[in-house]
């Protein structure tokens, strides 16, 4: 009996000890390769194509790629492209909480306006914006019916194609923000807001301390989407002559015609940008992250054991002997 | 006589078209330990809540410490209490939650502190001291700094015992502290419950731990149908029920 229970074991190899790691031949995946090759192939292919077509002129290309008149672009993409997300981000919170509150008035606004903002194309509302002179040609400060006047100013002085530009994005980004803002506050358990309560913290304070920084776990991730999304819409203010990046390129190729190099200038920027902004995402996600995995990351102010493995050994203290406690 | 800390009479409680409280009385002297008992859906947890107004009740009078919950009364009519006056009323009683929910985005010493600085405005350092004594005191002050996901469930529990305390409460509520644990892990928070107990503070316990509440409450009420309908010292409520269901309730945990 003793030969057959040894049999399949390799020489050396005892009971109880740890055998050595397992060398084997991994299987071959002859298709995979076979794919890649194709696909390596083709996008050669198209490089050359790209790179060899002299109507790339790629000397036009880099000729503006780092011009002042592209990075005051890039600068004004830059601007509407904060400005319009802060706007849309705040502007979000207060819906979502408008529209998840008791008070019935406070929740037909929001829905009202979410129900605008989402409906009309952000391309009409920028124009719309851009345009406002033409409805009300100038602004007023003063008590509707009343005859109080405190003062008055010409709408195109007050809301240049900058601000138009602001209102248009920001106003229409807080539309779709106030959902991703209610998802996020739903997706955090009642059982929160209940312990929070009974610790005596007002409404406002268990949303700002408990809910809002744990809704923002699952509000980043489609925020930062919107984010990269909002980086090209502001693209759409050339219709108001919003100066940004496009904007700025439409010009001269209105005068150069050297339309293609000068897409090819938006688009590095625009992919750069992208990029700019998909780490800034990665750093805000893992900052509000904390305290969400067991053993990724140590405790804030380091004890002198790492926290995975003072947990792993109190939970299984009665498994391990007194001496490696 | 003097005042009691929870003055329960005839208290009616429904959710939509189910009526889950059916006139509870209870009573509950500062420093007694209450253990209420019961089989699941008698009102055990309902009554928990509206004590410290989670939930509204419909009927029926029910007060804290002379004053009641969630109304004012004046010249015979009752006024709904602003939402400031009901979070002011709250920190003045401490709850432990089945599923303790702590906060998972703050520390151990940050879950016990949040409260009294922002809440009670006390100064971070008085907080910090006086959460750091209480995490001592539940045996978790070198874990002051873990957030609870690195806790277990029993950890997590106690630090939750310690954010309540931190209130400064003059009342603990207890809902089920220690269903959602591991059996080998009831036993450090039951232990926890014990200290606070002899130590003088006033609770309110709804548990399944007989061997608990026979040690240490001094009064068990037993809840079924939405009425107590027998309360009394441990000895007589567990040897000698008068209520031939509170026997079979007791032959059913037992």
């Amino acid at each position: 009996m003793a030969t057959t229970a040894t049999a399949g074991e390799p020489a050396g190899v005892r009971r109880g000890e740890r055998p050595p790691d397992i060398t084997a031949i991994p299987v071959r995946h002859y298709g995979t390769w076979a794919f890649a090759a194709v696909v390596i192939y083709i996008a050669v292919a198209v490089v050359v194509s790209l790179a060899k077509n002299p109507n790339m002129q790629w000397d036009v290309v880099g000729e503006y790629l780092f011009k002042p008149l592209t990075l005051r672009g890039v600068v004004v993409t830059i601007e509407l492209t904060v400005i319009a997300m802060v706007m849309g981000g705040f502007g979000g919170v207060i819906l979502a909480v408008m529209r998840l509150s008791k008070n019935p008035v406070l929740g037909a606004i929001a829905s009202f306006y979410i129900w605008f903002f989402r409906g009309t194309p952000v391309l009409v509302q920028i124009l719309i914006w851009g345009y406002l002179g033409a409805l009300y040609p100038s602004i007023f400060m003063g008590l509707p019916f009343t005859g109080l006047l405190f003062g008055s100013w010409e709408t195109s002085a007050v809301i240049g194609a900058f601000i138009a530009a602001c209102l248009g994005l920001g106003l229409n980004e807080a539309a779709y923000d106030a959902e991703l803002v209610r998802a996020g506050i739903i997706s955090v358990s009642p059982g929160q807001s209940e312990a929070a309560y009974s610790l005596g913290m007002p409404w406002g304070m268990t949303m700002t301390r408990v809910v809002l920084p744990q809704a923002m776990r699952v509000i980043i991730p489609p925020l930062g989407n919107n984010t990269i999304s909002m980086l090209k819409t502001t693209s759409l203010v050339s219709v108001i002559g919003g100066n940004e990046l496009l904007t700025r390129l439409e010009t001269v190729w209105g005068q150069t015609f050297e339309i293609i190099p000068l897409l090819v200038v938006a688009c590095i920027w625009y992919l750069a940008l992208t990029t700019v902004f998909s780490i800034g995402q990665y750093y805000l996600e893992r900052h509000y992250a904390k305290g969400a995995s067991r053993q990724a990351r140590q405790p804030k102010r380091g004890p002198d054991k790492p926290a995975g493995l003072v947990t792993a050994l109190e939970t299984e203290a009665t498994a391990i002997p007194e001496e490696h406690r | 006589m003097s005042v009691p800390m929870v003055l329960a009479e005839n208290v009616w409680k429904s959710f939509g078209h189910n009526v889950v409280l059916r006139g509870v009385d209870l009573r509950v002297e500062a420093g007694q330990v209450v253990v209420l008992l019961g089989p699941s859906g008698g009102g055990k947890s309902t009554i928990l809540r509206c004590i410290n107004h989670l939930e509204k009740i419909q009927g029926g009078r029910l007060s804290v410490d002379g004053t009641l919950v969630g109304y004012h009364e004046r010249n015979g009519k009752l006024y709904e209490m602003k939402v400031s006056e009901v979070a002011k009323q709250r920190s003045n009683i401490g709850m432990v939650f089945q599923s303790f929910n702590l906060f998972p985005h703050m520390t151990t010493l940050e879950n016990v502190v949040v409260a009294p600085i922002h809440v009670q405005k006390k100064s971070a350092k008085e907080a910090h001291e006086l959460g750091m004594t209480l995490l001592k005191r539940v045996g978790l002050l070198e874990r002051k700094d873990y957030y609870p996901a690195q806790l277990s469930g029993g950890q997590q529990q106690r630090v939750a015992i310690a954010r309540a305390l931190c209130m400064q409460p003059k009342l603990m509520l207890f809902d089920e502290p220690t269903s959602a644990l591991d059996p080998e892990l009831v036993g450090e928070v039951l232990d926890v419950m014990k200290g606070l107990a002899e130590s003088g503070m006033t609770m309110v316990v709804v548990t399944h731990e007989i061997g608990f509440a026979r040690e240490v409450a001094d009064l068990v009420a037993v809840l079924d149908g939405g009425v107590v309908i027998e309360a009394g010292p441990p000895s007589q409520v567990f040897n000698n029920p008068h209520d031939p269901r509170t026997a079979e309730f007791l032959s059913a945990v037992l």
